[in-house]
């Protein structure tokens, strides 16, 4: 019977020092950063982001907080993903594009974001409007070509530069600001843009296809220009003679045929001895 | 020695299987999986299973009053409970990263060290954790269109747009940065790759960027991807960036098609005129020569070459033709309709080329 007891007792010890102990520890770990907040009021954060901090030696691990009065809220400390709706965008020169924006977050000061927002789901929604309507505001500040040239990057800068500081309000630090996104709208100026790109191959291929013909046109000219001077060369020996050869050809070639009827008078050359005249 | 001789209901397959009907045989090196189990295991831990099943029955089997059929009051339990927590402190204080991973060990969230490949210890299950992530393997993300749509148009910087699909090849660099610093690995690194894209084919013209420019552009997207996800602190290697297809958009297809058209166009006209040369060049020199020919043999003896062409000629031109001669001064009544037809009834006779 004592012996019973004395296991209950013992029982009844483990249990109040795992009750204990579940109510004392916690562990943080490397990922979150943790506010100890006693009866509600921030007391302490655990493992907050320090940006000098290697892994290992950081406050995550197990800690110990007051039981029943303190309790722990766990704030993210990674870098977080902040994805913003897609957005019409003016520019100067009054052209629309598309912008799809993304952003990157971390949360330095859990106690503010606490205080102010109160979870990182909170702080996000507002981050993803502030930066909204400053990246419209900035970008329908620039003209349609600086919005897809490289010189994006310092608009990008200063428009990280200009919502840090409203971040801050929040204990948030914006890393990075990026378009991932820019394109034009469906409908009229998508189609603009592929009448423009058509026409614009339609004329290099007209300017091809002349290209092509007035090369050939020189290529033919050049070998008539040989032929001719071949035959210069050639016929410019005797020009007599040739002309009475040119002539005996064009004769061979001209009666071929056989339709033709020649009435000959006995003058002619070709009948000369036909009459049985001297040669001479 | 047959290794898996487990299926021999006999009992008497290896020298192992003495101690207990319980235990099945096994190869000496652990590899063979447990064949008694409903589920394969993690090999390790099986096999540490299997050992302590075997070592807790031996001992079992050693205790006095043994077999553990009619437990003793307060020993047994207590040996029971000591070969449970035995059990869980080898089963949760080992583990083993394979070749391609490397293991980050946590004790209590907090980070301790990263592991290589091969067997380890770590303190028990509550204590230590090992997250095992795969280092070297290679992943891709593909990115094409937006959800639903079958084109990824994007500006080029001569304001034209681009279709382009293609896929970014990453693996871990720095298993802890990887866990512990960055929330949404994967959306991250497509959308750091659209973001890179985007910056470099807005650099580029259209003809670059579908032409000989595509190699360039990807290595600096894995430049530029490489630079942002270290600003981050991603522990994320940028193996490569492959452009799998950049094309003119499907809508502009055909004016593009036109111009390789056009190409081939006026490459045919440059043939054709080329041929054309050829053959007016070839006609020249032939008739030059064949004259020259002629010309020499004429030079030898002007008057009786002149005469014999004149002749020879004259023969072949009159031997094919109707004839008529008519002495000067006679008037001649000549009746065409039936030279005409005489001409047509007579059948074409052969040239006789005299040269």
């Amino acid at each position: 019977m004592t012996m019973t007891r004395t296991s209950i007792t013992w029982l009844i010890g483990l249990f109040a020092l795992l009750v204990l102990a579940a109510t004392t520890l916690y562990t943080v770990p490397e990922t979150k950063q943790a506010i100890v907040l006693r009866l509600g009021k921030p007391e302490r954060i655990v493992n907050a982001y320090d940006p000098k901090a290697r892994f290992g030696d950081t406050d995550a691990g197990l800690v110990a907080k007051v039981p029943f009065i303190e309790n722990v809220v766990f704030i993210d400390k990674r870098v977080l993903a902040l994805d913003m709706p897609q957005q019409t965008v003016l520019s100067t020169d009054q052209l629309r594009l598309v912008v799809d924006a993304f952003a990157r977050f971390r949360i330095v000061d859990p106690q503010r974001m606490y205080q102010t927002v109160g979870t990182e789901e909170n702080a996000k929604d507002a981050l993803s409007r502030i930066l909204a309507s400053r990246l419209r505001n900035e970008l329908g500040r620039q003209p349609f070509a600086a919005l897809l040239s490289p010189e994006r990057t310092t608009l990008m800068d200063d428009i990280q530069r200009s919502v840090n500081r409203l971040a801050a309000q929040y204990g948030a630090e914006i890393l990075d600001v990026r378009i991932k996104r820019a394109d034009l709208p469906t409908g009229a100026p998508l189609e603009s843009a592929y009448t423009r790109m058509r026409s614009a191959r339609a004329q290099q291929a007209l300017t091809i296809r002349a290209q092509g013909n007035k090369q050939a046109q020189l290529i033919q000219a050049e070998a008539e220009a040989n032929a001719a001077r071949i035959y210069a060369d050639a016929f410019g020996r005797d020009p007599q003679f040739y002309a009475f050869y040119r002539a005996m050809e064009a004769y061979r070639d001209t009666f071929k045929d056989g339709s033709t009827t020649v009435v000959l008078t006995p003058n002619n050359e070709f009948l000369r001895e036909f009459e049985g005249r001297s040669g001479k | 020695m047959p290794l898996h001789s487990d299926n021999d209901s006999s009992g008497s397959g290896g020298p192992w299987s003495g101690d207990s009907q319980n235990v099945p045989p096994k190869s000496p090196w652990g590899d063979a999986p447990p064949p008694r189990r409903p589920a394969p295991r993690s090999t390790g831990r099986g096999d540490l299973d299997d050992f302590l099943k075997k070592s807790q029955e031996r001992l079992r089997g050693s205790l006095p009053g043994g077999g553990g059929a009619r437990p003793l009051a307060g020993i047994p339990w207590v040996l029971i409970a000591a070969v449970i927590l035995g059990l869980w402190l080898i089963a949760t204080a080992t583990y083993r990263v394979q070749a391609q991973e490397r293991g980050v060990v946590t004790r209590f969230g907090k980070y301790i060290e990263t592991t290589g490949p091969g067997f380890h210890f770590k303190l028990p299950a509550p204590v230590d954790t090992v997250i095992l992530k795969k280092v070297e393997q290679i992943n891709s993300v593909d990115i094409s269109g937006s959800e639903g749509a079958t084109e990824n148009l994007m500006l080029t910087g001569d304001q034209n747009i681009i279709d382009i699909a293609y896929a970014v090849r990453w693996k871990i660099r720095n298993p802890e940065l990887f866990l512990f610093e960055l929330a949404e690995p994967e959306q991250t690194i497509r959308e750091v790759a659209e973001a890179a894209m985007r910056a470099e084919v807005g650099r580029a013209t259209l003809n670059d960027a579908i032409g000989p420019q595509r190699a360039q552009i990807a290595e600096q997207v894995r430049e530029r991807m490489q630079e942002i996800l270290d600003s981050y602190r991603a522990g994320i290697d940028v193996r490569g960036v492959d452009i799998k297809q950049g094309d003119p958009p499907a809508a502009v297809k055909d004016a593009f098609n036109d111009v390789s058209a056009a190409q081939q166009d006026a490459v045919q006209a440059i043939n054709k005129s080329k041929g054309y040369a050829q053959q007016l060049l070839a006609a020249a020199q032939g008739a030059a020569g064949q004259f020259n020919a002629v010309y020499a043999q004429y030079k030898l003896a002007p008057e009786v070459t002149r005469k014999r062409i004149y002749l020879e000629t004259m023969q072949s031109v009159l031997a094919k033709v109707d004839k008529t001669i008519v002495e000067p001064g006679v008037n001649t009544y000549l009746p065409l309709p039936e030279v005409r037809r005489r001409a047509l009834a007579a059948p074409a006779p052969a040239p006789t080329q005299a040269k």
